[in-house]
């Protein structure tokens, strides 16, 4: 089983883990961030090989959702390496971590983005749930790096929240197991994705319920979720902005690919409660909850949180609703999600270090300030608000068509949502961005326009996505949106 | 149905003990109210537990639950009581906890709790082994009610061991299913998750505490000379 990580599939997890270990023991911090960008490329590389290496084997799964999804998180996870290394340099000159610290830092940075990429190409239900778990204490470790007071409490909220949720997780998978045990007799088979789909119409029903209710709570937690949700304002906010708030994103897009696997098991058997709804009803949640919540933030990073919550809520609203294009809208909502949220955290993170805060009264009239960086972030907010020219305002549109074809009576909740958070968006947009910007500090940032280059390739390819997608890429969406 | 799976056989009965025991463990971490009582109480839930997983290595004849049993005994059972203890002493945290919740009604919501797992579960395993199903319904209850004590329990250090006791079901229910693969890897990253958040409690409390002593301590200092 272990042998399967010698193919190019699992070389894809296993560069980062290497690198994390390399990277631990590497004092520079200098050369870490480069090692650090290096590892996350060639992991990339691979990534990118992922669609020629369809197939399935005992520890790995490599289908097109899959594929699909480790292309885009070892893509952020290459961009946010090359925006980290001007990060850490602004950090350690403000004194905020020291050179120890940052060695930490790089090393859990590859654990974190290697074990999602496990998370994602594992077929196995048990290993998934190691890489998560390994993942959210990779994650919750970066978070209170910086040992100010607010960090420690958010890493322990994040921690014991997504413990709690993890914890579910896997009794969700024991109740799987038991569900296929009849069918696939014991041993691994019944604990693999693969396994799963073929015997699925023939598992005990009511345990498969049991197995989903469990299953959507625990991974839930991790896809952001409301009411599930309450880690991630804080942890988005407090850690070093790289990992906590850029590759964070990404970890609900692994949550939500479990969920939807999960979806597909449950749609194969008859018996089985329709999955769909619960899913929509919790993407809903998120997404009325996070727009009218996002009006009383005052906190940028904590802000755009919500807005993450909001977004999260309507890839799972649009996968709850199922079908071929609602599945497709969902699956293209996320991808453009990811590249423009990674981009406005870039600029947002930047912005606090160039303010030395992070609230909305330290960060006023950017435009005015920094052009380039002014004129990034509000790009990226006009992108995250779902307005054109931008290609969330293709996904969201789409979600509300399949809405309003389906369920038009949903169509007043959601749509209240998208305008109340969007209106958000923009309202915050012209304080952040086209402001005065008043006596506000100015600390040199570093890297100029090169710290922006991921924020800008991220923006284009949503812009391009948007405009005019290539029939090839639609294709690709098409094909990988089908279910599993 | 499997004869070793009903009442009345040996190994059904001893492993519904056993299950049952752990589930009872449970409810008596609810209303402990000094420290060093609820850290003994996980530890004795931690050693029933261990003796849970070797009766199922017995049973089911599969050998490598013995190093679940193991790492039950060895870390749960010795390791992390002594470290919280070692805690406990360090920080001066021995006096009674505040409850968010009255005892009684605790206890009330901890019986519904398990009501509520055994009406869940047992309904919807009829063709699982007896013993399977009824260890998953004490498993979800030994979960369920690890999460109350979360919620009904203020400092940061029940919090930990409610989260511990709630873990605790889970490899009950993990070793409970006949033959499932990977129950000793997962043990080992359940075991690797408590030992990081049993860390994270020292570290934040020390963290706190080092502050405080830090600033009222120089603050102290300063004023005596002065």
């Amino acid at each position: 089983m272990i042998g399967e990580l010698a193919s190019l599939p699992g070389a894809v997890p296993l560069v980062c883990i290497v690198a994390a270990l390399a990277l631990a023991a590497i004092p520079s911090w200098r050369v870490g961030g480069w090692v650090n960008f290096a590892a996350a490329a060639v992991a990339f590389a691979f990534a990118c090989f992922l669609p020629w290496n369809l197939g399935s084997g005992q520890l790995l799964l490599v289908d097109r959702l899959s594929a699909h999804i480790s292309i885009l998180t070892a893509f952020v996870g290459m961009t946010t390496a090359w925006f980290s290394r001007f990060y850490v340099a602004a950090e350690l000159a403000a004194g905020r971590i020291d050179p120890p610290r940052l060695r930490q830092y790089h090393a859990l940075f590859q654990l974190f983005l290697g074990f999602m990429l496990l998370a994602l190409l594992s077929n196995n239900l048990g290993v998934t749930w190691v890489a998560m778990e390994a993942a959210t204490i990779a994650a919750v470790l970066v978070v209170g790096l910086p040992r100010t007071e607010s960090a420690v409490e958010a890493s322990w909220k994040f921690f014991i929240l997504c413990a709690v949720g993890i914890a579910l997780a896997l009794f969700g998978t024991i109740v799987l197991y038991l569900a296929a045990l009849p069918v696939l007799g014991p041993g691994l088979p019944a604990m693999s994705w693969t396994g799963l789909a073929q015997a699925a119409a023939r598992c005990r029903a009511p345990l498969l319920n049991l197995a989903f209710v469990f299953l959507l709570i625990g991974y839930g937690t991790k896809a952001g979720l409301a009411p599930l949700h309450a880690w991630m304002p804080d942890a988005h906010a407090e850690g070093p902005t790289p990992v906590s708030a850029v590759l964070a994103g990404s970890i609900l897009n692994v949550a939500l690919l479990i969920i939807v696997r999960v979806k597909g098991l449950l749609l194969r058997n008859a018996e089985a409660i329709a999955p769909g709804p619960p899913l929509m009803a919790l993407g809903l949640l998120s997404v009325l909850f996070a727009a009218f919540a996002l009006w009383r933030r005052r906190d940028v990073k904590r802000f755009f949180a919500f807005s993450t919550i909001e977004q999260s809520g309507i890839a799972a609203f649009a996968f709850g609703l199922g079908g071929p294009a609602a599945m497709f809208a969902g699956l293209l909502h996320m991808t453009l999600h990811t590249l423009a949220k990674a981009a406005v955290f870039q600029c947002v993170g930047r912005a606090a270090q160039i303010r030395g805060g992070q609230t909305f009264a330290d960060i006023t009239g950017l435009v005015a300030s920094h052009r380039a960086l002014g004129l990034t972030l509000a790009a990226g907010i006009v992108a995250v608000a779902g307005l054109p020219p931008f290609g969330l305002f293709t996904s969201e549109f789409l979600v509300a068509m399949e809405t309003a074809r389906h369920l038009p009576w949903l169509m007043v909740p959601l749509g209240l949502g998208l305008v109340v958070g969007g209106w958000a968006l923009a309202a915050r947009l012209i304080a952040l961005c086209f402001g005065d910007p008043g006596s506000a500090r100015s600390i040199p940032a570093f890297g100029g326009a090169f710290a922006l280059l991921p924020a800008w390739i991220h923006l284009a390819l949503v812009v391009g996505i948007g405009l005019a997608m290539p029939a090839a890429l639609a294709a690709w969406f098409t094909a990988a949106s089908r279910l599993p | 149905m499997d004869p070793h799976g009903t009442f009345g056989a040996l190994s059904y009965d001893v492993g519904h003990l056993l299950g049952t025991g752990v589930l009872v463990l449970s409810f008596l971490l609810l209303y402990q109210r000094r420290m060093g009582a609820v850290i003994h109480t996980y530890a004795a839930q931690a050693v029933v537990l261990a003796a849970a997983a070797l009766w199922q290595a017995i049973v089911q004849d599969s050998w490598h639950l013995l190093v679940t049993a193991i790492i039950a005994l060895g870390a749960k059972g010795i390791a992390i009581p002594l470290a919280l203890n070692a805690i406990v002493r360090r920080l001066n945290i021995h006096r009674s906890i505040e409850n968010a919740m009255g005892i009684y009604t605790t206890m009330a919501l901890g019986a519904l709790l398990v009501a509520l797992s055994i009406m869940v579960v047992l309904p919807t395993t009829l063709q699982a082994q007896a013993l399977t199903r009824e260890d998953l319904a004490l498993a979800l209850s030994v979960v369920l009610l690890g999460l109350l004590m979360m919620i009904s329990r203020r400092t940061a250090l029940t919090q930990v061991i409610g989260f511990m006791s709630l873990e605790n079901g889970l490899i009950l229910a993990a070793v409970g299913v006949a033959g499932m693969p990977l129950v000793v890897e997962l043990s080992v990253a359940v075991l690797v998750m408590v030992a990081a958040v049993v860390f994270g409690v020292f570290f934040f409390r020390i963290r706190e505490q080092f502050d405080s002593l830090d600033v009222t301590h120089l603050d102290r200092v300063g004023g005596l000379q002065r």
